[in-house]
């Protein structure tokens, strides 16, 4: 049976007292949101945090709202059951409606938060492990020994996945990060040392597997922003070994704006869970001004999934994750473009499965 | 000794909260570390919660804080302070079985009945807003509740049995 090492635990009951609590304990403080994510990696050594700040108390970081120039504002500690069940993000943004529903299993959605899964912890074959089995083949970079401590240092150890690399390579977990990237989303940053900040959501990742987040550690993301969907279409393709269950291990967020003539005004698309961070694809410019044909889908696929270089780290075979990135790049377009989904093949079935999910 | 932020664990590493479990107040002080599940197993010897995967896979630790289902292996119970929290314990009206736990045993939904007790609470969850669930949502709703043994079927039919039997029962009242 493993057990949580223990801690010293902070209710704060606003922001403010969060951030100072933060700044007074420095990297030592983890926050607490959901703790779906956490309380595993505590039970197994990865973080062994001195101090928990637990958001549960704090007010005003739970909740949607909807602004008079159609952008929403979404509190970093909204649940995702909530956000999957919300009837205005369905209808205005069906890939974060999915992303969000297709994170976890319901138990798990109705204590999870949405600033908890933009920040959730980098994964790896040779990192979720326990603490006595990674011990048996000596700690990995990421995971910390014995004395580890909640900021994980690059004191020792090497990458099991590529022992030559200099840096880790666990993979950005998150459904929500690239889906919110794709949609050109924000979010809102708040310490004490430095006030509060809005960054793109793009600018909170780092493609590091252990130095992926960009926020400091004293700084709570506390809102996320995202602009009005003004009929941009938008859907996010999630690949796991369950379809109810299951972290991404390889996702493609697609947002598009078409012309009243069909053609592709703008387009961001990201692939998830290929890397240590959601990774932008530029190759969306080759779509600009063209019709969202089989031609020119297949065409940005092809350039696109050449971004997609997995490695062995993850569920299922890392060649074949490359190759259904190209099937999901163009699943993906297909989807928004409004092909029948009876037309998109087998996997797109299970892709759109949790489309109505319960939270 | 209190903590001067409230609840949670002081310099002794000991916590104290203040629940509802099951209806009753209950106050109680333990290990600052523990989970929900641990306090709720060890220190109020409420059993019929289990303890499977503890990483929050399976679902057999689920119970309802204020209405919710959640993994009570995965919260730490310094965060339940004030919180209601619904084991499978408090499902029974006295001694009248809730008719989700007679359903499961009338359609054989319990095998070895490891998995029932976060079954039946999660299902509780979903009837309580869906009382008309469907056969999809039964089965999403449940799809973080994991059965090695008896089949998701019978359980499938358990909860529409029970989902049926509470709609004719609340026609009668």
């Amino acid at each position: 049976m493993m057990r949580c090492p223990s801690f010293r635990y902070h209710a704060a009951k606003s922001v403010k007292e969060a951030a100072s609590v933060l700044a007074d304990e420095g990297p030592k403080a983890m926050l607490l949101a959901g703790g779906t994510d956490l309380v595993p990696n505590m039970k197994r050594r990865q973080h062994m945090p001195a101090v928990l700040v637990s958001l549960r108390k704090v007010k005003g970081l739970r909740g949607v709202k909807i602004a008079k120039d159609g952008s929403a504002t979404i509190g970093a500690c909204s649940t995702l059951a909530d956000l999957a069940l919300h009837p205005r993000l369905a209808k205005g943004w069906p890939g974060l409606s999915r992303a969000v529903s297709s994170i976890a299993s319901p138990l798990i959605r109705a204590a999870a938060t949405l600033g908890g899964n933009l920040c959730v912890d980098t994964r790896c074959n040779y990192y979720n492990q326990n603490h006595e089995w990674r011990e048996s083949i000596s700690f990995c970079m990421k995971a910390p020994g014995p004395h580890g401590t909640a900021i994980q240092e690059k004191t020792h150890g090497t990458c099991w996945v590529a022992p030559s690399s200099p840096r880790c390579w666990a993979v950005s977990s998150t459904d929500s990060g690239p889906m919110l990237m794709a949609l050109g989303a924000t979010v809102t940053l708040e310490s004490k040392a430095r006030g509060v900040r809005e960054i793109p959501v793009s600018a909170l990742y780092g493609d590091d597997g252990m130095a992926f987040l960009k926020k400091m550690p004293d700084e709570l993301l506390t809102q996320v922003r995202v602009p009005a969907h003004a009929g941009a279409k938008s859907a996010y393709w999630k690949l796991r070994r369950r379809g109810s269950f299951d972290f991404p291990v390889m996702s493609v967020a697609a947002w598009v704006k078409l012309a009243p003539g069909g053609e592709v005004e703008d387009a961001r698309v990201v692939l998830g869970a290929v890397t240590s961070r959601p990774l932008d694809c530029p190759e969306a410019a080759i779509l600009l001004g063209r019709k969202l044909t089989d031609e020119s889908i297949a065409e940005f696929a092809e350039k696109a999934s050449a971004h997609a270089r997995p490695l062995d780290n993850t569920d299922f075979q890392a060649a074949w994750r490359k190759k259904t990135a190209r099937a999901f790049l163009a699943g993906a377009l297909k989807e928004i473009r409004g092909d029948d989904k009876a037309t998109l093949g087998v996997l797109a079935q299970r892709v759109m499965q949790g489309a109505s999910c319960l939270g | 000794m209190s903590n001067p932020h409230g609840t949670g664990a002081d310099v002794t590493g000991r916590a104290r909260v203040k629940m509802t479990v099951n209806g009753d107040p209950t106050d109680v002080t333990f290990g600052g570390h523990k989970t929900l599940l641990e306090v709720l197993r060890e220190d109020l010897n409420l059993t019929g919660t289990k303890h499977g995967c503890e990483l929050g896979e399976c679902g057999a630790c689920a119970v309802l804080v204020d209405g919710k289902p959640v993994l009570s292996c995965l919260m730490l119970a310094v965060e339940a302070d004030g919180a209601k929290v619904t084991t499978v314990e408090g499902l029974a009206d006295e001694a009248r079985l809730h008719p989700l736990q007679e359903a499961f045993a009338d359609c054989g939904a319990a095998q070895c009945g490891y998995c029932t007790p976060g079954f039946l609470v999660t299902a509780k969850a979903l009837l309580d807003a869906k009382p008309k669930a469907t056969r999809k949502e039964i089965c999403e709703g449940l799809a973080g509740n994991l059965c090695r043994c008896t089949g998701y079927i019978q359980i499938f039919e358990a909860v529409e049995t029970a989902a049926a039997k509470m709609a004719a029962d609340g026609v009668k009242k």
